[in-house]
């Protein structure tokens, strides 16, 4: 789960790392009385789960609440690379004398953390890793042992002498966000040396382990401040793994490499997937019968392919689902069906009995793929 | 032969009383897989079929030799299994559990790279060995004996593909499910070493998906290592940047992990890619001959 900036700071408080003083603004006269509050002038940011704000306009100085309130205005409603924006970040100016850039990741290649420091602020982190490696200090860190001393002396060695101090205890606090809070990147940039040497985090880029929100209630329930769709607010309230495509044939498979290949075929087919929706193992009938009823609210879909490889998943049994589902909900677009696998031949057997009017029976994944498109074509 | 498991692996299941735990454990017999015990804590002293259930996997591996552990253990504990299993000096643990926490995934990593414990997944369907020996969730029927190694991070590619190649009459040595996590056991890199050197297997599939760089790595020692033919396929050619796609590392992260770069990273070094998984048993069957 990504956080929004202003949440990843109240983790960054709440560890005792300096972060500017910042309220958080819905409305244009939110940002103007938050901008008198802090003192006549800020920094007025979008709060979007994605990055490259600054070069994007999702960022600006305002010298005066009216101004403020100009930028919140332009800014509040917009769209920001896909994601609607509902909320700014308005935070005070402080007097920065350097700016440079942290951060501490998990390293899936190698199954440690990575931690990265360097003494240019506000740069394309993967870009000066290419054209000057020796600019960027990087250490890995054993999850045994943690964050030791000399990796902290390693990691701020770019930076100058006055810095050291507030960027080591920086990196520690970012250290233990990282740690207590299951998170798997904790990014500063810029992380910035104040006139009077105190070190401050201008940015928080914080993302979280799903799978271990259980042991994080607290962040579990930011989710719900995330602005989603629809269709996808349905698929979550039911536990689907769901994810909103932009294409019109509606995608239903069990597992996710299945559903993934799925997507494919149909894109070589000539059509694009709507969405990515996995069943998971056992496919029941009433889960057939909630994906297909999620799949069918989104008006973009214009036919629905159900790809299914029983493992040990049955086929008679999803056969038997789908029947069902279409019992309970009514199919507006054909839904082509494939199924395979352990008992593949009983589950077609179920579905051709039952000539359901909106079922299209298909051999294999490529037909299914083929058939999909086809029909996509011809409902548009 | 095969690699990872054979006729002679004894294996212990860890949450063999659950309801996954007891189902897959009971096929897995049935298959030929030579279960020796159980492991549920409060449990110990108490059978499943006939299958001796103990406290500890120390107790277990004490009593019965268990070489192999499979784990059927739930998301908050099973890190606990794996370092449990390898203290224990389990050889093998395989890790069918999904939804551990990274960070766990990361301790346990650093553990067992002390050690002589050879993890797959988590996350994962298992390893089969068809005509011997299924230690996982994969459904043997529709494996058959032969000479082709497979090693998947999907489960259901897994099976989408043996069952390609089986209807071909194509059988396989062993297939290896690695698991969707980004932190994971037993990677291509090491399936690939262990087909290399097996004599039973004349050709290697290799399956991949988007994100982290497990394909690349691959790609790079089939240059240097690899002499066997490997047919590679990528799933998520068609996952947008920045979304999870079911697996917790299925995600596109900026330009890195896409299906594009993994599949011309494999063409690079002298492997034939496939576009879907039936032209995987194409490309298979055109190098066997």
């Amino acid at each position: 789960m990504d956080l929004y900036e202003h949440m990843g700071k109240d983790l960054f408080r709440a560890h005792g790392m300096e972060t500017p003083r910042g309220i958080v603004a819905f409305s244009s006269a939110d940002a103007a009385s938050a901008t008198a509050e802090l003192g006549g002038r800020s920094v007025v940011k979008i709060q979007v789960q994605v990055g490259g704000r600054g070069k994007g306009g999702g960022v600006e100085l305002c010298d005066t609440p009216e101004a403020a309130a100009a930028a919140a205005e332009r800014m509040l409603g917009s769209d920001f690379k896909g994601f609607p924006v509902t909320r700014l970040l308005v935070e005070e100016l402080l007097p920065i004398a350097r700016e440079f850039y942290t951060s501490l990741l998990l390293d899936r290649a190698r199954g440690d953390y990575l931690a990265m420091m360097t003494a240019e602020g506000g740069v394309d982190i993967e870009e000066l890793a290419r054209t000057r490696p020796e600019a960027l200090r990087r250490v890995h860190i054993d999850p045994m042992l943690g964050l030791r001393a000399y990796h902290v002396r390693e990691l701020i060695g770019t930076l100058p002498v006055e810095a050291w101090e507030g960027a080591g205890d920086a990196l520690r606090k970012m250290y233990e966000v990282l740690v207590e809070r299951d998170a798997t990147l904790v990014e500063v940039n810029p992380l910035v040396l104040l006139e009077d040497d105190r070190v401050v985090a201008l940015d928080a880029k914080v993302t979280i382990d799903d799978n271990a929100l259980w042991r994080h209630p607290d962040i579990a329930g930011l989710s719900e401040q995330f602005p989603i769709g629809e269709v996808e607010a349905r698929a979550k309230e039911k536990g689907l793994q769901y994810v909103k495509l932009d294409g019109e044939v509606g995608i239903i498979g069990n597992g996710a490499g299945l559903v993934m290949s799925t997507l494919d075929v149909v894109a070589q087919a000539g059509a694009r997937a709507a969405n990515f929706l996995d069943v998971g193992g056992g496919a029941s009938a009433d889960q057939m019968a909630t994906s297909l009823e999620v799949v069918l609210s989104d008006p973009a879909v214009k036919v629905v392919l159900v790809n299914i490889f029983g493992g040990i998943t049955r086929c008679d049994l999803v056969a038997q689902g789908i029947l069902e589902a279409l019992e309970r909900i009514e199919a507006r677009v054909p839904i082509v069906v494939r199924l395979d696998g352990t008992n593949a031949e009983d589950g077609r057997r179920i579905l051709a009995d039952a000539a359901h009017p909106r079922i299209v029976p298909a051999a294999d994944m490529l037909e299914a793929a083929e058939e999909a498109a086809d029909l996509a074509e011809a409902n548009r | 032969m095969s690699i990872l498991v054979d006729e002679r692996t004894t294996l212990v299941v860890q949450g063999i009383t659950g309801n996954e735990g007891t189902f897959h454990t009971l096929r897995n017999r049935a298959y030929g897989t030579n279960v020796v015990a159980g492991v549920t804590p409060g449990k110990g002293g108490q059978d499943v079929e006939g299958i001796p259930v103990f406290d500890t996997v120390a107790r277990a591996v004490a009593e019965t030799g268990a070489d192999t552990s499979m784990i059927f253990v739930p998301p908050r504990f099973a890190a606990e299994a794996i370092l449990e299993a390898a203290d224990a000096g389990v050889g093998l643990v395989v890790c069918i559990t999904e939804g551990i926490p990274v960070r766990d995934m990361a301790n346990v990593r650093s553990y067992l790279e002390a050690s002589k414990t050879r993890l797959v997944g988590p996350n994962c369907p298992g390893v089969i060995s068809p005509g011997a020996v299924n230690v996982g969730i994969i459904p043997g029927e529709i494996c058959a004996s032969g000479a082709v190694g497979l090693v998947s991070r999907s489960g259901t590619l897994v099976y989408q593909i043996v069952h390609e190649l089986t209807q071909r009459g194509i059988g396989q040595s062993t297939c290896v499910g690695m698991g969707g996590d980004p932190i994971h056991g037993i990677g291509f890199v090491e399936a690939l070493k262990l087909f290399q050197a097996d004599a039973e297997t004349e050709l290697i599939v290799l399956t991949g998906e988007i994100g982290g760089d497990d394909e690349e790595r691959a790609a790079a020692f089939v240059a240097e290592e690899v002499t066997k033919p490997v047919v590679g396929y990528i799933a998520g050619f068609e996952a947008p940047p920045g979304k999870r796609m079911g697996h917790a590392g299925a995600i596109v992260t900026g330009s890195s992990g896409t299906a594009a770069a993994k599949a011309e990273a494999l063409e690079a070094v002298g492997a034939a890619v496939a576009r879907n998984p039936t032209e995987v048993a194409d490309l298979v069957a055109e190098r066997l001959g």
